[in-house]
C-alpha cells in the first residue's frame, strides 16, 4: 500500500507542521486525510467539518497553499509527489490546528448590511420579479455563496488591510443591492464604501479563481464600486 | 477621512488613469517620432516654442499624474507599511503638489 506524507499545522499562531504518513486510498479526498490522522493516529488533531458533500463549506483548508473544500478536494488533484501540506485557512486567527476563528469573517457580512429589509409584510401581495430581468440575473449570478471563508482566505487585501471587508461579504452586499425589495441600498452602499469596502479591490481575482461554487465576487464588487461612485457623484450619499 | 473623500479619490484615481493611457501613448510616440527623425534638442524646442497644444496638453499630463501618483502611494503605504491616517494624507498630498509645481514648470519651460 502506497503512502501519503502529509504535514499537517499543529498548535495555534505559535505551531508547527507536523508529518504524518496516511495510506493513499482510491478516490480518496483530503478531508478522508484529516479524519485518518485523527482517527488512527492523533486524536488531539482539531478540524471541522459537518456535511461532507460541499453544501456547509466548513471543511475549508489550505491544501498546498490553496484554500479549497477538503470534502470536494480529492487527493488525486493536489498532491504533489505524493506530498500533502495541510493548513488552516488564512487572514483568520486560528483557533488550534486546523481551525480557524470564523468571527472576523460573519462580523464584516455584518458590517456590510448583509441581511435582507424590505417593505412588505405578510398580509402585501407578494413582489414581482422577472427572472430575466437584469437586476434578477445579478443577482442569480453572486447568491449562491455559502460563506465557507476560502475567497477571504484567498484575498491579498485582506492580508494587507485587514478591515477590508472581504469578498464574500461584498459579493452578499452586491446581491442585496440588485435585490428590487430591498429598502436599504443607500445604508448598504455607504458601508461597503471607501478604503475599507469594495474601492480597496485591486481585482487580483483570486477569490473568483478559488471560489468552490464559481461566483465571481470580483465582478460583483466592480458593480459596487460603480454603484457607489455614481450615487456620492450625484449626491445621493 | 470621510467615506465620501474615499470615494472620490478613487473617482480621480480612474479618471486620471484614462487620462494617463491616452498621454502616455501620445508621449511616446512623439519621443519615437523625434528620435526616428534624428530631431535634436533646439528643433524639438522650437516646434514647442509657443505652441498652445502642446502646453495644453503636458499640462493636463502633469495634472493626470499629480493626481493619480499620490492616491496610488497612499494606498501602497498603506497596504506595505500599514501607514495610515492625516499625517500619509497630508504626505501625500505635498507629493502630489510638488509633481503638480515641477511638471508644470518644466512644461511652461518647454512653450518658453
Amino acid at each position: 500500500m502506497s503512502l501519503l506524507r502529509v504535514s499537517v499545522w499543529r498548535g495555534a499562531e505559535a505551531g508547527e507542521f507536523r508529518a504524518y504518513d496516511v495510506p493513499r486510498q482510491e478516490s480518496q479526498t483530503v478531508l478522508d486525510v484529516v479524519t485518518h490522522i485523527q482517527r488512527n493516529i492523533d486524536p488531539t488533531l482539531a478540524y471541522r467539518f459537518a456535511c461532507r458533500v460541499g453544501m456547509c463549506g466548513s471543511c475549508a483548508m489550505n491544501v498546498n497553499g490553496k484554500a479549497r473544500w477538503t470534502c470536494r478536494t480529492h487527493v488525486a488533484d493536489v498532491a504533489i509527489d505524493g506530498v500533502l501540506e495541510i493548513a488552516p485557512l488564512h487572514n483568520l486567527p486560528m483557533v488550534k490546528d486546523l481551525v480557524t476563528d470564523m468571527a472576523p469573517f460573519f462580523d464584516k457580512m455584518a458590517r456590510a448590511k448583509s441581511s435582507f429589509k424590505g417593505s412588505r409584510t405578510r398580509a402585501d401581495e407578494f413582489a414581482r420579479v422577472m427572472p430575466d430581468s437584469p437586476r434578477r440575473k445579478e443577482v442569480d449570478a453572486a447568491i449562491e455563496c455559502i460563506g465557507c471563508g476560502v475567497c477571504y482566505s484567498a484575498c491579498d487585501v485582506v492580508t494587507w488591510n485587514p478591515e477590508y471587508l472581504g469578498p464574500a461579504a461584498l459579493n452578499r452586499a452586491w446581491t442585496l443591492v440588485n435585490d428590487v425589495r430591498d429598502v436599504t441600498n443607500d445604508e448598504r452602499l455607504a458601508a461597503v464604501a471607501g478604503d475599507a469596502g469594495c474601492h480597496a479591490c485591486h481585482t487580483h481575482m483570486s477569490c473568483t479563481e478559488r471560489c468552490p461554487k464559481r461566483i465571481s465576487p470580483t465582478a460583483g464588487i466592480a458593480g459596487l464600486k460603480r454603484a457607489v461612485a455614481a450615487a456620492v457623484l450625484k449626491g445621493r450619499l | 477621512m470621510s467615506f465620501r473623500a474615499q470615494v472620490l479619490l478613487w473617482t480621480a484615481q480612474r479618471v486620471s488613469a484614462m487620462v494617463l493611457g491616452l498621454c502616455v501613448v501620445a508621449h511616446l510616440a512623439t519621443m519615437i517620432y523625434a528620435v526616428r527623425h534624428g530631431l535634436s534638442a533646439a528643433e524639438i524646442l522650437g516646434r514647442t516654442h509657443g505652441n498652445y497644444a502642446w502646453l495644453a496638453f503636458y499640462m493636463i499630463f502633469v495634472a493626470a499624474v499629480a493626481i493619480h501618483a499620490p492616491i496610488g502611494m497612499r494606498t501602497i503605504v498603506a497596504e506595505s507599511f500599514g501607514w495610515r491616517g492625516a499625517l500619509v494624507d497630508l504626505a501625500v498630498l505635498v507629493v502630489g503638489v510638488a509633481l503638480a509645481l515641477w511638471g508644470w514648470r518644466a512644461a511652461l519651460a518647454v512653450f518658453g
